[in-house]
């Protein structure tokens, strides 16, 4: 049978770090009902015994296909780089990483 | 006022009694003027250049010198492609995604991009940054979603085809609630390259139209196989029209006893029941058919869906393309910043579900559990279809609800119960129209048939609106494209 699942505050936050992602202090509860709500919905897979069954990765079991190693795309790191946020002399712009 | 259809538009254009322009412009009015609010870009200037070209008699496809429109997460060269979220309100895509080629070199005139759901993710249209869509049958309704745009858009007359997503039922559920065809075809049908990355192992490209015999030409159009994307399948093409006149007597329809359960709203049940003796008329035999394993679709849907959007939404980080936060202490903070600025809630809400269950710990319990559901959904229909041809039954439980209604997540996703498991399993699947509920709301049928049967899937639909009328019926109140120029 299925059960309850609840997600702790410190969980969901820990989530969120994990996502890059910073959640206002409002909006953490809301953020833990609903996750928590999803996952009581996801607790009704455990009334299934899957323990002799394959994962299923693709919806027709197929392999993904490889391609020869060779160039097929031409330079078009001008085009890409315009709609970079910032950039500088071909390289793209990040604040400082190193000191 | 009843529907224009690809294949009425096209004998038009061969006539000449309209041409690629007027319609063009008729097409681009309308949607300017529309406010459902199904465009996010109207490319008028692009819509323009392309209809010049079709003045002559060149007719490549049956789309060639027709207005189309595109779901927003299509990349279309040189056009802002936001997929519904301000983490790429100024992404203007530097190359086309295989889909959009394909309907260039069709020659359809692609009048602009669709509004939907942040990322896809949404049955209801609600969760786009450019605001929610109006259904045209009750503009106090949604219009499904994701692909909520382009299903308003057909459904308004705006244009007779318009290019969707389905990644649980993103085409499907929104044709339904507007009274269209929805079709998603087999995964790996169409390519991906270029079709912003929800779930990659449920993602689909499909159409919506009005009419079965109209999505086998956008069908066409759209298919095929393509090197660029590592999961298209290499089949050969097939004329998805070639059987469409085929007769549906003796064929086996499987009905799944477990669509038809307390979740169904009454109204739509009898109609799908309606729908069910017209097949027998047709000389159809009904079989019983189990899925014993349905009901576990949806939490596998969801535990899978947004495991691989929290890997493939990864890449928004504010350094190559879209949206930067402007105020952000370092790298780290900087990434952090523009995520949580440039992805709406229901999105960040998903980010962090596929961040929960594939987290070390988790993995076995979720992702890997609900991908051997997968196969247990999968082989229930395997085995289906040992005994019929195409399973049937209503596309959602309830037809479309009122805007701001589903507030809690697991209630909007029950929408999804019925369309999850042809995405889980590969499948083909349509919706048509199967009628109106006594308050005038549409109401659609799904059919699924086995891997790769599109023709198949397409025929038995065709066969169904051949002899009812509920298709061409069109919401009051609005311009069918084509309809005053040179009526055929």
């Amino acid at each position: 049978m299925s059960s309850k699942h609840t997600l702790d505050k410190e969980t969901v936050l820990n989530i969120a770090k994990l996502a890059r992602l910073e959640l206002s202090p409002e909006d953490i509860e809301k953020y833990q009902q609903d996750l928590s709500g999803i996952l009581t919905l996801a607790e009704q897979m455990n009334a299934c015994d899957t323990n002799q069954i394959e994962v299923m990765t693709h919806p027709m079991d197929a392999q993904l296909r490889l391609r020869e190693d060779k160039v097929t795309e031409t330079d078009q790191h001008e085009k890409f780089q315009t709609i970079a946020p910032k950039t500088d002399k071909d390289l793209y712009l990040v604040p400082k990483v190193i000191d | 006022m009843t529907i224009n259809t690809l294949v009425n538009l096209h004998r038009q254009l061969k006539k000449k009694t309209i041409s690629s322009i007027e319609l063009t412009k008729e097409s681009i009015k309308s949607a300017q003027n529309s406010s459902l609010n199904a465009f996010i870009t109207v490319t008028d200037e692009q819509a323009f250049q392309t209809a010049e070209q079709h003045t002559g008699n060149n007719f490549t496809s049956t789309i060639t010198g027709i207005p189309i429109a595109q779901k927003d997460l299509f990349c279309t060269e040189g056009v802002l492609t936001s997929c519904g979220s301000k983490i790429l309100e100024n992404f203007i895509s530097p190359y086309n995604a295989t889909v959009t080629e394909k309907l260039n070199i069709a020659g359809a005139i692609s009048i602009g991009k669709t509004n939907l759901d942040e990322f896809a993710m949404g049955s209801s249209n609600e969760s786009s940054f450019y605001g929610a869509v109006d259904n045209p049958w009750d503009t106090s309704r949604v219009p499904g979603g994701s692909s909520g745009g382009s299903a308003a858009a057909v459904a308004a007359g705006i244009v007779p085809f318009a290019t969707g997503s389905d990644t649980g039922g993103s085409v499907r559920q929104p044709a339904a609630y507007c009274n269209l065809t929805g079709v998603k075809p087999t995964y790996g049908r169409c390519s991906r390259y270029g079709m912003i990355a929800y779930a990659s192992s449920l993602d689909q490209a499909g159409t919506f139209t009005h009419t079965a015999e109209d999505a086998a030409i956008a069908l066409n159009a759209i298919s095929g196989f393509d090197e660029k994307d590592s999961t298209s399948l290499n089949v050969a093409n097939e004329d998805f029209s070639a059987h469409l006149n085929d007769s549906v007597e003796g064929i086996k329809i499987g009905i799944p006893q477990e669509f038809f359960n307390a979740d169904l709203n009454n109204e739509v049940a009898i109609l799908i029941e309606d729908a069910i003796k017209e097949y027998e008329k047709l000389g159809a035999q009904i079989v019983p058919v189990s899925l014993a394993n349905s009901h576990l679709a949806l939490p596998a849907y969801y535990i899978i869906a947004p495991a691989e959007a929290s890997s493939n939404l990864s890449r928004f980080d504010g350094v190559r393309y879209g949206f930067r936060a402007t105020n952000f202490d370092d790298l780290h903070d900087m990434y952090t910043k523009t995520r949580s600025e440039g992805f709406g809630a229901e999105v960040q809400k998903r980010i962090m579900l596929g961040a929960y269950a594939l987290s070390s710990g988790y993995y076995d319990a979720y992702y890997a559990k609900a991908q051997k559901l997968r196969r247990l959904i999968t082989n229930d229909y395997l085995s289906a279809f040992e005994q019929c041809d195409v399973i049937l039954g209503p596309t959602t439980p309830e037809p479309a609800f009122k805007k701001g209604s589903n507030a809690d997540p697991v209630s909007m996703y029950l929408n999804d119960i019925y369309t999850v498991t042809a995405n889980l399993s590969g499948l083909p699947a349509a919706s048509i129209p199967a009628g109106f509920t006594k308050n005038g709301l549409p109401v659609g049928m799904q059919l699924t048939t086995p891997h790769l049967k599109e023709a198949k899937l397409l025929n038995i639909a065709h066969q169904f609106q051949l002899n009812t009328d509920w298709h061409t019926k069109t919401p009051e109140g609005y311009t069918i494209l084509g309809a005053t120029g040179g009526a055929a």
